[in-house]
């Protein structure tokens, strides 16, 4: 590789407005070589408008980007011959067949017919699509439609590759799958900008991760940094006895040292809980006052739960609007 | 900030997949040609799984002949087969005229589905996707010319002008609807939603094909209306095509819709590709 650069993606300072939007305000970002760099954030928080200039789809109103060294904007013909995009939305013609359209793509890359066509059989192969081979993509589940679009990314196998939300809406099986194709670039060498609302996703594959937030980086980290500024985890008790509920949010705060909620359900006792020493602790101190405890769970943290604990308000509504496409 | 590449669990990969993305090497940049020719390519596979788009073609010229020869052919032009044999070649302009919309609705559903946002990323001529959709529809457009010829024929038309002339007065519409067809282009890439481009253009193509010699001849028009059906590039396309057919065309009516199809591409052709690449 010819990287003038040791980093695949440096950014500074990067701003797009839409209208009185500002859907990207101020972000700076340093994506290291060969790793899985995560953009975590709910809907709308510029997660996708990051990619789009990224991958020249988009031109910065202010601040810079380069990828592999090349500027996006100025040498947007070079940095185009070291991506791939897989957008947010499918991006394969629904018309034609999953080998077709991977024909198609490998044929704009300068494949002649014949090596676009047997480049295509491989990929179908690989991505477990081979029996579906002359159906439209139109016809394709979810999950196969989201890999065909991923094949289609990496006909030519791309130094950086950008995945906007790959597994949203996918059943777990697929996710899985995508996973592991994930996990497959990255051991070629390929570098991989994943964005995801999951935190779940971004703790499984991504080798750092930056949360963002109303087109602003909030916090940025490897995913056990990230966690430790939010906390264990929640805590979530159902009793047997609804009638004990009182006593037992006192014996919980009273063990874990922190504030315990109730919820809907009568039965049901919440709390946020920095250290998972306590919570053996905690069940314990209810059952020797004989408060019995029919379930319990320990959750990783939430995205919402490492928003309210970086920013102080909860995935709110207001930044629930449409991702500008 | 960097960090040591991760340690992906290598039990998870399997070996097609591995073999499947080891394909690092990137052919050289396809000519401008290729390209185009690929787009081509891909609007026929399109039809051959959806043949219907094609035949879909043939309704609205099908409908108008048949109702504009039986229902007002004999009031004006004193006979159905008078006004057949005026009005038929008119009639294949406006059909392929309406036609051109669906090129640019087509482009502008597919920008908004996302399904261009991998073909800008890719480093080849970008203009080939649209000269490719245009081309490629010509497919559709001979489809329907042809097949309303054909109608005409059963009706009673009969062109003096022979195959030849007929073959012309084929590429003289393909080129007239390759030209046209950057209008609806242009039109694809800045309204909203493909059904806006659908309405405008039917508020645009209604008064521009009546107001025109396609179905009437101008002279019989109030002196305003003449004069704007005179200068109405439409009027020039309907009498090339009809010269074509009857063997009576000239070189300068024939050199007159040539002219209008290149100025017209040479205007929203880039205007195409400037809102194209700027298109966000």
């Amino acid at each position: 590789m010819d990287s003038s650069s040791d980093f695949a993606i440096e950014t500074s300072k990067l701003v797009k407005t839409f209208g009185d939007t500002r859907a990207v305000d101020g972000v700076d970002l340093l994506v290291g070589t060969g790793v899985v760099y995560g953009l975590l954030g709910p809907n709308g928080a510029g997660k996708t408008t990051t990619i789009r200039m990224l991958a020249t789809l988009l031109r910065p109103d202010s601040g810079t980007a380069r990828v592999f060294g090349q500027d996006v904007v100025r040498d947007a013909a070079a940095v185009r011959n070291r991506i791939s995009l897989t957008g947010q939305f499918v991006s394969i013609d629904e018309g034609i067949s999953g080998h077709e359209n991977l024909v198609l793509i490998g044929r704009l890359l300068g494949h002649s017919p014949a090596a676009a066509r047997s480049r295509a059989s491989e990929l179908l192969e690989a991505f477990d699509l081979a029996e579906s081979v002359g159906k439209p993509a139109g016809q394709y589940s979810g999950g196969m439609r989201r890999r065909l679009d991923i094949a289609a990314s990496i006909i030519v196998t791309p130094d950086l590759i950008f995945l906007d939300e790959p597994t949203a809406g996918l059943d777990p099986r697929s996710r899985n799958h995508v996973w592991n194709i994930v996990r497959a670039l990255v051991a070629e060498g390929t570098t991989v900008l994943l964005t995801t609302q999951y935190l779940d996703e971004a703790d499984q594959l991504a080798n750092r991760i930056a949360v963002i937030d109303h087109g602003r980086i909030i916090a940025e980290g490897t995913s056990p940094e990230l966690k430790s500024s939010v906390g264990y985890g929640a805590l979530r008790v159902r009793l047997r006895d609804h009638e004990r509920r009182s006593e037992a949010e006192q014996l919980l705060s009273q063990a874990l040292a922190v504030p315990v909620r109730g919820a809907g359900d009568p039965a049901v006792l919440f709390a946020r809980v920095p250290n998972p020493d306590q919570v053996g602790r905690a069940l314990a101190a209810l059952s020797d006052a004989d408060v019995g405890v029919v379930e319990f769970t320990l959750g990783q943290p939430s995205l919402d739960e490492v928003f309210l604990a970086l920013t102080g308000h909860p995935v709110a509504e207001d930044s629930r609007k449409e991702e500008v496409a | 900030m960097t960090s040591s590449p991760a340690t992906p669990s290598q039990s998870g990969v399997d070996e097609n997949l591995r073999k499947a993305l080891a394909a690092h090497s990137r052919p050289s940049q396809p000519n401008p040609l290729y390209a185009s020719r690929t787009f081509v390519w891909r609007a026929m596979i399109g039809f051959k799984h959806a043949p219907e788009q094609v035949g879909e073609a043939i309704v609205m010229p099908f409908m108008f002949v048949l109702m504009f020869t039986y229902l007002f052919g004999g009031a004006i032009a004193g006979s159905t087969g008078e006004y057949l044999h005026y009005f038929l070649p008119g009639i294949l302009v406006m059909t392929v005229l309406i036609m051109t919309v669906n090129t640019g609705a087509a482009l502008n559903s597919e920008i908004a589905k996302g399904v261009f946002d991998r073909f800008r990323t890719l480093p080849f001529w970008q203009p080939a996707t649209i000269v490719g959709a245009l081309v490629g529809d010509a497919v559709r457009y001979t489809f329907a010319i042809v097949m309303t010829i054909g109608l005409g024929m059963v009706l009673g038309f009969r062109p003096d002008g022979g195959v030849g002339g007929a073959l012309l007065a084929l590429v003289i519409l393909l080129v007239f609807a390759f030209s046209v067809g950057w209008i609806f282009t242009t039109l694809g890439m800045v309204v909203r939603k493909p059904e806006s481009i659908s309405n405008t253009s039917m508020m645009l193509l209604f008064p521009l094909s009546f107001i025109s010699n396609i179905f009437t001849k101008p002279e019989t028009m109030p002196g305003w209306l003449e004069a704007v059906a005179r200068v109405n590039p439409v009027s020039h396309a309907a009498t090339a095509v009809r010269g074509l057919l009857h063997g009576t065309a000239t070189a300068s009516q024939i050199g007159l819709v040539l002219l209008v199809s290149a100025l017209l591409t040479a205007i929203f052709a880039p205007l195409t590709m400037y809102l194209y690449r700027r298109k966000q």
